[in-house]
């Protein structure tokens, strides 16, 4: 599995499952952390909820006014490269020319962006893709965090699908073997 | 004096400054009084001099103030603001001399020896000074002795007529028709001594000092050495507060953006070793463009946090400059640091320049977006989801440590969405947002308690009984129930 993304690029993640994703991105990031959104929209990071993946405290969170801000904040910050994973949602398709300014300054900057992006809303500028979603299995313990990670774009690499648990005692990632039907 | 020279001192008393500071503004040809609200009562602080010819007084209920004199104008007292003012005279009377205390809420001590010449002597001072403030609008008695104390009694207690200056070495003979008060006692023993038959300063003198040492205590004679000058006594000058603003003129207007960062790095540089010599850090920086056509455009930058570095600081002003139209060019280029906090000298390490790295990214971001935009999260001690953290602006707080999570709680937090179930269990099937999802598991519930003593509206339905809804669609909710008003809700969703 091409995970911990790969770095000094950007990827994306999307499906129900992205927040959890980007919380294991940040969990495996050395540094500081940056989450850019847009401040109009109601659901919030939970950072309690956080705290089982990492320290909130490495988390800066920036509220842009809408995605034109949201867009020059996330490639200022990766190309300052002082932050180690840029965070940034997005509700509006990135086209080509975005996606691949965003790829470029994180390639100078030397930081890791991960937007997340509505389903079939990705930029061919990104390096890979990610469709998640949580999955029920009932042989799992109670708070079970089984998702299903597929990567369904990638440039450097294959695609392929893995069912992956978050250790919260061990902060480690296990991926598991596919739940039986 | 005490080292051969005679010292001077100028003692300025501004009997009416309260009220005297608000007239300048709003002059007035009628009784006007400052109130004062002091134990429940509104009483006169301080009144013109047309109030007091009406037999007003200090002190004097404002009720009976206004039953004596109906057409009394008023307003309420400020005695923050009148401090203000006495500092801005006491600055202003640094014209004269470069040595001037304030002396009491309403006084101020001019030390005036060595430059009475430069005015044209002593006499024209004291009319240059009382001219300067009848036009300013104040109303001023001044002294002139040979000490502080000297000084203050003939400023207060001369007569106003020009017997309020006494030539030197002559000191003891100008006081001497004073009464005792003028000694800067306290009310008791400026009683006592009357009660005695020791009505005038020049009685005082010819008294034998050690049975009034031993009745009133070492005080008195302190003070009457003090004011015939046998005594020292020091006036405490104040620093100015520095000041923080760097200005450049050019002979030719410039217009490139590459010009204006180079007169903008030779303008911090100036204000950076400004800010090093007071151990300041600047925290929002102000840079005055003035053009040609004398229009001038502001670049305001406010920093993540307190700095007094050029090399850092000049990258965060090209976005600002940047923007700037220059029109037919820029003549004069003014940086003020409106915002200055203390910053010591701090050893600097690999962490520090981590953490510098970062601080000019919530800078450069926050020119963008404000920064007070940029938050971070604070734990906060509330079993209340939604007051379990608090949200600070990153560039006026510290991260912290003491994130702890007993049982599990979502990634993602939003306002409660209502559901359509009944009963006190989750529903075995349900729809949320437009999905039907079937519950297979259930973990709760954990009963919240609303906290009494906040009244949040979200709150208002009483107790809330949670559950962690595991869905065989893979949605993992997180839902409430209200027992005490029954109805369902979700407010959050997890990994």
């Amino acid at each position: 599995m091409p995970f911990p993304l790969r770095p000094a690029r950007v990827h994306e993640a999307c499906g129900p499952g992205a927040t959890g994703f980007a919380a294991v991105a940040c969990a495996q990031a050395q540094g500081d952390l940056i989450w850019i959104r847009e401040s109009w929209q109601a659901e919030t990071l939970h950072p309690v909820g956080l705290s089982a993946f990492f320290d909130p405290s490495r988390l800066l969170v920036a509220q842009a006014r809408n995605q034109i801000d949201a867009l020059a904040v996330a490639e200022d910050a990766l190309r300052d490269g002082s932050v180690a994973l840029v965070v940034a949602e997005f509700s509006r398709a990135l086209d080509l020319r975005e996606g691949r300014r965003l790829q470029l300054a994180a390639q100078a900057g030397g930081s890791t962006g991960l937007c997340l992006i509505g389903e079939g809303m990705g930029s061919n500028a990104a390096e890979t893709r990610w469709l998640c979603a949580p999955v029920f299995d009932p042989q799992d313990k109670a708070p079970s965090t089984r998702m299903r990670w597929e990567i369904i774009k990638n440039k450097s690499g294959t695609v392929g699908a893995w069912h992956v648990r978050w250790n919260a005692e061990a902060h480690r990632l296990d991926v598991v073997s596919p739940a039986s039907q | 004096m005490f080292d051969g020279t005679q010292r001077r001192i100028v003692s300025m008393w501004f009997p009416r400054l309260p009220s005297d500071r608000v007239l300048r503004t709003c002059p007035t040809d009628r009784p006007f009084a400052l109130t004062l609200r002091a134990e429940n009562t509104d009483r006169i602080y301080c009144l013109n001099a047309m109030a007091e010819a009406r037999g007003l007084h200090r002190g004097m209920p404002f009720a009976q103030a206004r039953a004596f004199c109906s057409d009394l104008g008023h307003a309420p007292a400020d005695p923050v603001a009148d401090a203000r003012m006495l500092a801005v005279l006491r600055r202003w009377a640094t014209r004269y001399c470069p040595w001037v205390g304030r002396d009491g809420r309403d006084g101020l001590a001019l030390d005036i020896t060595g430059s009475a010449h430069l005015a044209g002597g002593e006499q024209a001072m004291l009319d240059d000074m009382r001219g300067r403030l009848a036009r300013a609008g104040f109303a001023v008695r001044l002294g002139l002795g040979d000490s502080p104390g000297a000084a203050w009694a003939l400023a207060r207690h001369g007569d106003g007529r020009g017997g309020e200056r006494a030539a030197p070495g002559q000191g003891a003979r100008a006081l001497a028709p004073l009464p005792v008060a003028a000694l800067r006692l306290d009310e008791a023993t400026s009683i006592g001594l009357q009660r005695l038959g020791l009505r005038r300063i020049g009685d005082l003198v010819a008294t034998p000092r050690a049975p009034l040492a031993r009745r009133f205590g070492p005080n008195l004679l302190t003070r009457l050495d003090q004011a015939l000058g046998r005594q020292p006594e020091s006036i405490a000058p104040e620093p100015d507060p520095p000041s923080y603003v760097t200005r450049l003129t050019l002979p030719e207007p410039i217009g490139l953006t590459a010009d204006v960062m180079a007169g903008t790095e030779r303008l911090l540089r100036a204000l950076c070793d400004r800010l090093k010599a007071q151990e300041a850090g600047v925290r929002v920086l102000c840079l005055t463009l003035r053009r040609v056509d004398q229009a001038s455009r502001q670049v305001e930058l406010r920093l993540a946090a307190a700095m007094r570095d050029p090399a850092r600081i000049l990258p965060l002003f090209a976005r600002g400059v940047d923007e700037v139209e220059a029109g037919f060019g820029i003549d004069q280029l003014r940086l003020e640091a409106t915002q200055v906090e203390p910053l010591p000298v701090a050893q600097i390490g690999r962490m520090q320049v981590a953490q510098d790295r970062l601080e000019n990214l919530i800078t450069r971001i926050g020119t963008r977006i404000g920064l007070e935009n940029i938050q971070r999260f604070l734990p906060a001690d509330s079993h209340i989801p939604e007051r379990s953290f608090l949200i600070a602006p990153a560039a006026w707080s510290q991260p912290e440590a003491g994130w702890s999570a007993s049982l599990p709680r979502p990634l993602r937090l939003f306002a409660p969405e209502p559901l359509v179930a009944r009963g006190s269990t989750p529903p075995a099937r349900l729809r949320w947002r437009r999905m039907a999802l079937d519950v297979t598991r259930a973990i709760g519930p954990e009963r919240i308690a609303p906290e009494w003593w906040l009244d949040d509206p979200q709150w208002r339905t009483g107790l809330r009984d949670y559950w962690r809804i595991d869905t065989r669609q893979g949605r993992r909710l997180w839902m409430f129930h209200t027992p005490q008003n029954p109805g369902w809700f979700v407010q959050g969703e997890f990994a």
